[in-house]
């Protein structure tokens, strides 16, 4: 087959032979990767604009300027977070839900809302940066979004209409997802609500471990929802908080920027600045230290039965901690406001400091589990999930303890705000950690979302990992040097002062940005540019599952959720 | 073992930080080979409730080591029933500084309390030495109490080294800090000025 023939063909890629379930799922993925690209150029713009004026520098003038650079550092966050990582969770669990659960998925039209409005949210949170130079950063400190001294109000506008629209995206991705777990259908049909409910939260895996201790039967032999679902579960009751969250951040500063449109504005000083922190780092955390960690926990646990094909080490506890995860997610977020010295010293000892270092516990629990499963299959073969899957594993195992370092009153005191918490911790986390999983999660659907179409290049996509890999950790290591010598995460540095930390980080983050151009080329030649495009065409097949012999029940039909 | 100055601690970290980095990329890096081997044996093996003991006592014993090795984490938790040897007060509007002295001379040893007050922004409150790296930092919150009087953000701070420190914003407060061509309109070179201390710190 020639080169041309493979671009617009791909290798065995049918779009026609995809039913709606596959077809939304590989939207929401395809939106996702762009949307990372997209984050990949971003954070190398800025990247080389720290390195300063030296020799070589491509970076053109503009981007050193001040509007131009807060502007990308404002979006590159809400790209990278909702615009991708949102997309292909949502798009994953989309699919993996109705898979696990053996129902189709409670409305494909829901979820193809969900993809356009976080789609069309993030473009236009961009659009507000892009053409308005609005800058408040993801953060929103108050009253700096409402500053119309520093933005104008149409910016303003724009971005926080394109939030609302990723969170009622979100909102719908949640009603989809319970909604679908929910259905008294297939093998559910005779299962009532409270016993979902018990197996969602975790309770029939904690009972079975109360029961063993006192030596008495399980309470339940095959719990209602299998662990990943319960997971999902568990997780998207963060992800509805704090989608809460931000919509009500989101109106507060709407209705400032409104009055303040209309030529009567209102007193800023009258919400106070920091109880507004604590609101809103109680719910944006419950992004970074709840929700990922239990989606992650959960992927690892599902990504290590599809792997070995055996029953997952210590089921119930692993069943049971996942429960704990979630009332630890609630309790953390006062680590962000160590360095507030009008913060109560209670709360920074007990939520900011204890309380998250019971995140070693939980998130420690679950390599444990997913370390322990994998050995007992060995030996295995060194597929490129498994692959992915302990990339992903190395990435938490540096993280997450980079953060527990941090939580602390000495620590942060020298560390808060610096390159060492974006780096070592956040990028590290989400490029090494939550990728490399999700990465592994890509090739484990690959074969059903696609009908076993072929991968392109093998070579090709051992390339992406180890660049990607080598690449994430390495340009999240050179920034956590760069913070540890006090170069701040949120400022602006024009002159090279901390090269050659940025030298090194812009040069490990250009692998990166080549890794996703090789794995984008890998996918292209796969589906082939017609297979591209036909994802995005009706699907014929309006199938909601995948997997079932016979579809139990049309979708969207009325009787469904009865 | 007590940590005199911020210097000595972040050393501290960078040197404990990559020995862990290095020992768990190493250790996964073993493990994932191993998975591949059919003769290979677990060299030592792990009981679980000794592994959970360990994260218990690395995630609380983290905090007992750095309350009882960096002196400014119990003076911070105490610091309103400390009398500091000097206290300075000043304000920010607009990102400007309102109200700093010229210079701040301290003598080596001396507590000393910074008192920031915003009138419209967030706004960080930062120490650096002249290589860059951070001796210490605060957030500033504005806001105002039932009485109209400007919310305190407070922090107490002993020095024990001898230099001369710069002071700048450490929190983002839009792109006014800046100016056109990207310099930091809050920074002030040489502000505080630490003096009298022997060379390895500590009064002479």
């Amino acid at each position: 087959m020639s080169y041309m023939n493979k671009l617009i063909n791909g290798t065995n890629f049918d779009h026609k032979g995809l039913n709606a379930l596959q077809k939304v799922t590989l939207r929401a993925v395809v939106m996702a990767f762009l949307f990372y690209g997209l984050v990949a150029i971003e954070g190398m713009i800025m990247r080389m604009v720290e390195v300063g004026h030296v020799p070589l520098n491509p970076i053109p003038a503009q981007f050193f300027h001040p509007e131009h650079f807060f502007s990308i550092m404002t979006v590159h966050p809400i790209v990278g977070i909702f615009g991708s990582t949102y997309q292909l969770v949502f798009g994953a669990f989309t699919f993996l839900v109705p898979y696990l659960t053996k129902k189709p998925l409670y409305s494909i039209k829901l979820a193809n809302i969900t993809w356009m409005l976080i789609t069309g949210g993030t473009a236009l949170a961009w659009i507000a940066a892009f053409v308005w130079s609005y800058a408040p950063l993801y953060t929103l400190y108050w009253p700096l979004p409402a500053d119309t001294h520093q933005f104008k109000v149409i910016g303003g506008l724009v971005f926080i209409v394109g939030i609302a629209l990723i969170m009622l995206g979100t909102l719908t991705f949640i009603y989809n997802i319970y909604a679908t777990i929910f259905a008294r259908v297939g093998i559910h049909k005779n299962k009532t609500t409270k016993e979902l409910l018990i197996s969602g939260f975790g309770i029939d895996g904690f009972l079975n471990l109360i029961n063993k201790l006192q030596g008495k039967q399980p309470y339940t032999k095959e719990p209602a929802l299998a662990l990943p679902v319960v997971a999902i579960f568990r997780g998207t009751v963060d992800t509805f908080l704090d989608a809460l969250v931000i919509l009500g951040a989101g109106v507060l500063v709407l209705i400032y920027l409104i009055f303040d449109a209309s030529g009567h504005p209102l007193d800023v000083t009258a919400i106070d600045a920091l109880l507004y922190k604590n609101f809103f780092w109680w719910g944006l955390d419950l992004v970074a230290d709840g929700l990922v960690l239990i989606y992650v926990a959960g992927s690892w646990y599902l990504l290590a039965t599809l792997i070995t094909g055996q029953k997952l080490f210590m089921e119930n506890v692993a069943r049971a901690a996942l429960m704990l995860e979630l009332l630890v997610s609630w309790m953390v977020w006062s680590h962000h406001l160590l360095g507030d010295q009008g913060q109560p010293e209670m709360m920074k000892l007990i939520s900011g400091e204890m309380v998250t270092a019971f995140e070693l516990l939980t998130q420690g629990l679950a390599l444990f589990i997913t370390l322990v499963t994998l050995w007992k299959a060995r030996p295995l073969k060194m597929t490129m999930e498994l692959k992915y899957l302990l990339g992903g594993l190395v990435g938490f195992g540096l993280a997450v303890p980079a953060a527990i370092i941090q939580a602390d009153m000495g620590m942060n005191r020298v560390l808060h705000n610096t390159q060492w918490i974006i780096g070592a911790h956040v990028h590290i986390a989400l490029i090494v950690g939550l990728y490399m999983t999700l990465y592994s999660a890509v090739y484990v659907m690959w074969p059903l979302v696609t009908n076993n179409t072929k991968v392109y290049s093998h070579k090709l996509s051992n390339a992406h990992f180890w660049l990607h890999l080598i690449g994430g950790i390495g340009m999240g290591a050179f920034m956590g040097m760069a913070g540890l010598d006090g170069m701040l995460r949120r400022h602006l540095y024009v002159d090279g002062q901390f090269n050659p930390d940025m030298v090194f980080a812009a040069m490990f983050g250009t692998m990166l940005l080549a890794a996703w151009a090789i794995f984008l080329y890998n996918i292209i030649m796969s589906v082939g540019i017609k297979g591209l495009i036909g994802i995005f065409l009706p699907a014929k097949d309006q199938t909601a599952s995948y997997g079932l012999e016979e579809e139990i029940e049309p979708a969207d039909d009325p009787a469904f959720a009865n | 073992m007590t940590f005199t100055n911020s210097a000595e601690l972040l050393s501290f970290h960078w040197v404990a930080y990559s020995i862990y980095s290095a020992m768990i990329i190493s250790v996964v890096a073993w493990f994932g080979y191993n998975l591949t081997r059919k003769d290979a044996k677990s060299v030592f093996r792990i009981p679980f409730y000794w592994y959970m003991a360990f994260l218990v006592a690395g995630g609380v014993g983290h905090h007992i080591f750095t309350y009882n090795t960096i002196p400014w984490v119990s003076q911070d938790i105490d610091r309103h029933n400390i009398k500091p040897d000097a206290k300075y007060e000043f304000e920010i509007q607009n990102h400007k500084w309102i109200g700093l002295p010229k210079q701040i001379v301290i003598q080596c040893g001396q507590t000393v309390e910074f008192d920031v007050h915003s009138r419209d922004l967030v706004y960080g409150f930062g120490l650096f030495r002249q290589d860059g790296s951070l001796v210490m930092q605060m957030q500033v919150n504005p806001g105002t109490d039932v009485n109209g009087i400007l919310d305190s953000n407070d922090i107490l701070w002993t020095f024990n080294h001898n230099g001369v420190f710069d002071l700048t914003s450490t929190e983002y407060s839009g792109p006014k800090q800046y100016s056109e061509d990207g310099k930091d309109l809050m920074m002030v070179k040489d502000l505080v000025k630490v003096v009298g201390c022997k060379d390895n710190g500590g009064i002479q």
